[in-house]
């Protein structure tokens, strides 16, 4: 009986689980069409995209600056310890820089702005939903997703490939300056490794999935927090969920992105032109 | 009954229904506020009194039932469609729900920047002639946190009149107010409605506010229109619930058969 009961509560919970995440994607999709449309509306909210961008992608700075060159760094000693066992050492800079440019650097900004960021709108709209200025807002006769969505989702979209490509220059410094130290390898010769290797076409496959990084990151984030019940206690239930959701998302996404970019024959065509920096 | 709608009521619910998943607020509430009333909601937490407000100003929408806004049915009305019907109404939340980051003078400048395309000067004398209608004058460059609760709430009326609206809301003005602020902002609702000859609509669960401010008074139960009247009327009603009101025995929590399942929920109020 009791067993009956437990799995009973325990289907039923599950059932209630999958509703109120069908129920959220519902919302998530009827959010960004109504962004999208806030977008095209008069009045477009300049101000406070501009001061979004400075919280988003300017505070973002330092953090996603640190991960790229540690990143750089670690990979740079992990590829040359691997490689040194077949006698491929000094091409640590083709691998470290394919790395970084096309996959590491797009992917660890993404995620560092998403902790951060997404958190940080979640946690300031749900706020504002809880304490009832979301409705104020509404009730003045404004809208809050031309008001609040719009200039987030806006500047994350523009912010984090700037941002990545940052994490990238920084990245591939950070895997020369171990290339050197720890192994010998001369600067110019590194830098000659990566550019040979990593064309523009990996620039742009890697920068690129990073505008829908930061869409997502952001929309989730306004999503989740517009949809804060309970309080402060639902303020920080909230938080935890986008950046639970916008990490996985953002994962599972650029599995699916960087399928898609290999298919494009843009990319082939881009690949033809010669090297970054060369 | 009459088929052109003359606005002969400022806003008027007909069978209103509203449930948030599945659990039943309101159970077809019908209301009829004149236009220059005073009118007051009241009721325990849970009642559905503050869902009922938030139909006025298409906060909420009702699931069937009709609200209509000075004779216009705004039921189904779209989001943008609200934008004008909302220019005529005022709102003070039930935690004033001002806007953290901007000060004072921002704040009650938001719906004249909404609404209208006025010059500075124009907006700056509006806000000023607002936060001097409730005791604040000078208020402008202080922010919302540093403001003692009373001080929040009248910010939030004088947002409210900003705009010189015909019809405003209050959301449990009084809650979280000590007695003197609570007597404080009784008399502002009151002064403003002399005034301005605005409609106010009024939630509470605060029988000396009720009496102090209104010329009429619905109670409301388990999410319909229990008891209705004007003050005085309600002041001798011989219904119960209205005498437990009264006498101040009043259980919050809804204690009477098919009580309200929403008690202490996050819509309740």
């Amino acid at each position: 009986m009791t067993a009956e009961a437990a799995f009973q509560r325990s289907v039923s919970g599950l059932g209630d689980r999958v509703l109120g995440g069908v129920e959220g994607f519902g919302e998530f999709v009827l959010l960004a069409a109504r962004t999208f449309r806030a977008a095209l509306r008069p009045r477009f909210p300049w101000h406070a995209t501009l001061q979004q961008f400075e919280v988003i992608a300017v505070r973002s700075l330092p953090i996603v600056a640190l991960t790229a060159l540690f990143t750089g760094m670690v990979l740079a000693l992990q590829t040359a310890f691997a490689l040194s066992r077949f006698g491929a050492k000094p091409y640590v800079g083709s691998i470290v820089g394919l790395a970084i440019v096309r996959e590491l650097g797009p992917v660890l900004a993404a995620l560092m702005v998403g902790g951060r960021v997404g958190a940080g709108i979640t946690s300031e709209l749900g706020s504002m939903t809880v304490t009832e200025q979301v409705d104020a807002i509404r009730a003045m006769g404004a809208d809050p997703v031309q008001k609040l969505v719009l200039p987030r989702v806006l500047a994350a979209t523009i912010g984090l490939p700037m941002l990545t490509a940052l994490a990238i220059v920084l990245g591939v410094f950070g895997g020369g300056v171990i290339a050197d130290l720890e192994y010998s390898i001369a600067p110019s010769f590194y830098l000659q490794t990566v550019t040979t290797t990593v064309t523009i076409g990996d620039f742009f496959a890697g920068v690129s999935k990073t505008f829908f990084f930061g869409w997502i990151i952001a929309m989730v984030g306004c999503s989740v927090g517009l949809s804060t019940t309970g309080g402060t206690e639902g303020v920080g239930r909230a938080t935890t969920r986008t950046v639970v959701v916008a990490s996985i998302s953002v994962l599972v996404s650029d599995f699916f992105l960087t399928k898609l970019l290999l298919l494009l024959p843009s990319e082939e065509l881009l690949a033809r032109l010669p090297g970054l920096f060369s | 009954m009459t088929a052109p709608e003359a606005p002969q009521w400022a806003v008027e619910f007909r069978e209103v229904c509203k449930g948030f998943r599945g659990v039943p607020v309101l159970r077809g509430v019908n209301l009829r506020i004149r236009p220059g009333e005073t009118f007051t909601i009241l009721g325990g937490s849970g009642s559905g009194k503050s869902v009922c407000l938030k139909h006025m100003i298409g906060l909420l929408r009702a699931d069937s039932g009709e609200v209509l806004v000075e004779g216009r049915d705004v039921t189904r009305l779209p989001e943008n469609g609200w934008v004008s019907v909302r220019r005529d109404f005022g709102m003070v939340f039930q935690g004033a729900a001002l806007f953290d980051s901007l000060n004072v003078y921002e704040n009650v400048a938001y719906p004249l920047r909404e609404h209208l395309d006025w010059e500075e000067d124009r907006i700056r004398e509006r806000v000023g002639y607002s936060l001097e209608a409730v005791g604040l004058a000078g208020a402008q460059p202080m922010l919302p946190s540093e403001l003692s609760g009373g001080m929040r709430k009248r910010v939030g009326v004088a947002r409210a009149i900003a705009l010189e609206p015909r019809i405003i809301l209050y959301d449990e003005p009084t809650t979280g107010l000590d007695p003197s602020n609570s007597r404080r902002i009784g008399e502002l609702i009151r002064t403003l409605q002399e005034r301005l000859r605005v409609t106010s609509v009024v939630v509470t669960h605060e029988m000396e506010l009720c009496f102090a401010i209104s010329d009429r008074v619905a109670l409301l139960r388990d999410g319909v229109v229990a008891v209705e009247g004007t003050a005085e009327e309600m002041r001798r009603s011989e219904h119960p619930e209205m005498r437990a009101f009264v006498e101040g025995s009043f259980d919050p929590a809804p204690s009477v058969a098919g009580s309200s399942p929403l008690e202490g929920g996050a819509h309740g109020g």
